[in-house]
């Protein structure tokens, strides 16, 4: 549904006659062209996945990464334009540090979902600011057990046992739904988000891709990292099979 | 912040330690480091604390030994602990060695001086990376140097000339025990805030260890200590 806000688009201090601010729409419409991002809480923790469109052969396979660590029991992925998720990531990082150094104990995901939200909502504001044109998916580990949250350019943020962002977004939820999560440990939920990211990924109208994958659960130590190349490797296995079954039909 | 016009008394300068570790040494041996502290924390003349940690591990490869002030070497882990934190999640297969740290760890003593408000500490810093080897030491002044042994406080005059005699490059592992004992026991003979109950930490290519706290044993049966008045004077 989009209409193009003649007049009540220039500002995002500017509301339309339909309560709507055009200028934070148009953010979350270069995070909705952008690789998608998908994150799942399974039973015992997180798995977070990128589709990473590469823009050129030339660019070595492993950099420009797409998810970030923000502490040692958090990571994000972002979707959207990278340098505006650039920010975000360093501003999680720095408030998580900041929680540490006062309280002593690692800052509570919900608390650090918050503060993301409040900043990314910050930049919503004021005229001579402009909204963030990039989402994340936050997932962490903290005393109450594995949480997913998922941040827009609106500073909205909710909290999720799946989500997606980015162009395939839509076919990645329909999947995603068709998951049972809780009866689902992360292990296992490497191979599916694998399986989704491939699935979404369009072969005709985009580039290739890498695949990026982080993980955060009990077998990790409750720290968030890169999944582990063997897994990786067995998952993209598992998602090209998934995919030739599907041609197959 | 001070200011050029700003009294002596307003300063929220460190003027004197007050819970103080007592000397750590640290030698090279065949396999990588190893390091010995006792477990004291001394309030002035009083032996306040008998369980300090005083070697700990910062990141994959160093193991640090403090002596001095304990609070600021408990700062010191704060500041190391971030430093860590944040190399780790860069996440590009790199980490920071015991050269680096100890080269980190130059600065902020320095810079901390040169504001006259230094962390009171005398830090060792030895590690293992990629094969290499590292021992290095470095103080309250911001006084630094790598060496092949190394010790803090009074293990300087104590220790040292045990191992400028007897340190080979070549120790075992447990000939490098009985050397590190053999130091400190001496500095448990003759340092008056050296307690009995020590930690001996070892950091190779593969990991560190700190052993568990054990205790030395010490032998008092010298001639000279029986009937120790026997020879003395009345006093009137």
């Amino acid at each position: 549904m989009s209409s193009i806000g003649t007049g009540y688009d220039l500002s995002v201090t500017t509301f339309s006659p339909d309560g709507r601010v055009f200028q934070i729409e148009y953010a979350a419409k270069a995070v909705d062209n952008s690789g998608t991002v998908v994150g799942i809480k399974c039973k015992d923790g997180i798995v977070i996945g990128v589709e990473k469109l590469i823009a050129s052969k030339m660019m070595l396979p492993g950099s420009n990464r797409r998810i970030h660590s923000v502490h040692r029991h958090s990571g994000m992925g972002v979707a959207g334009l990278a340098a505006d998720g650039r920010q975000i990531v360093a501003r999680a990082k720095s408030e998580a540090h900041n929680y540490e150094n006062t309280y002593g104990e690692p800052i509570p995901i919900k608390e650090l979902a918050d503060r993301v939200a409040s900043y990314v909502h910050l930049c919503t504001l004021y005229w001579w600011l402009r909204p963030f044109g990039s989402g994340v998916i936050l997932g962490g580990y903290d005393r109450d057990g594995p949480q997913l949250y998922m941040v827009e350019p609106s500073g909205v943020s909710y909290r999720y046992f799946g989500a997606a962002i980015g162009k395939g977004r839509q076919a990645a939820k329909t999947e995603i739904e068709k998951l049972k999560l809780s009866d689902m440990t992360c292990r296992q939920g490497v191979i599916e988000v694998a399986k989704i990211i491939y699935g979404v990924h369009d072969e005709a109208k985009d580039k290739t891709f890498e695949l990026e994958m982080s993980w955060v659960c009990d077998e990790s130590n409750r720290q968030h990292q890169k999944v582990p190349e063997a897994l990786l490797e067995e998952a993209k296995e598992a998602a090209k099979a998934a995919l030739e079954e599907m041609d197959a039909d | 912040m001070d200011t050029l016009l700003s009294s002596e008394g307003d300063s929220q300068r460190t003027q004197y330690p007050y819970v103080t570790g007592t000397s750590v040494i640290g030698f090279k041996y065949k396999d990588g480091i190893l390091m010995a502290a006792d477990m004291g924390g001394s309030y002035g003349s009083t032996i306040r604390y008998k369980s300090v940690e005083r070697l700990k591990q910062v990141g994959k490869h160093s193991l640090i030994g403090a002596s001095g002030e304990i609070s600021d070497f408990q700062e010191i882990l704060k500041y190391l602990d971030e430093l860590i934190l944040h190399d780790n999640m860069w996440d590009d297969g790199n980490s920071l060695g015991p050269k680096e740290v100890h080269n980190y760890l130059t600065r902020v003593m320095y810079n901390r001086r040169n504001k006259f408000d230094p962390l009171w500490n005398s830090l060792i810093i030895g590690g293992v990376k990629n094969g290499h080897k590292y021992l290095g030491s470095v103080g309250m002044i911001g006084v630094h140097f790598e060496d092949d042994h190394v010790a803090t406080g009074f293990g300087n005059h104590l220790a040292r000339p045990i191992l400028r005699e007897e340190w080979r490059a070549d120790l075992t592992f447990e000939e490098g025990v009985k050397l590190l004992e053999k130091c400190m026991r001496n500095l448990l003979y003759r340092d008056r805030s050296a307690v009995n109950k020590l930690q001996i930490a070892k950091i190779t290519e593969e990991g560190l260890t700190v052993s568990q706290p054990y205790s030395l044993k010490t032998f008092w049966n010298f001639a000279a200590f029986e009937n120790p008045t026997v020879g003395a004077t009345g006093s009137w």
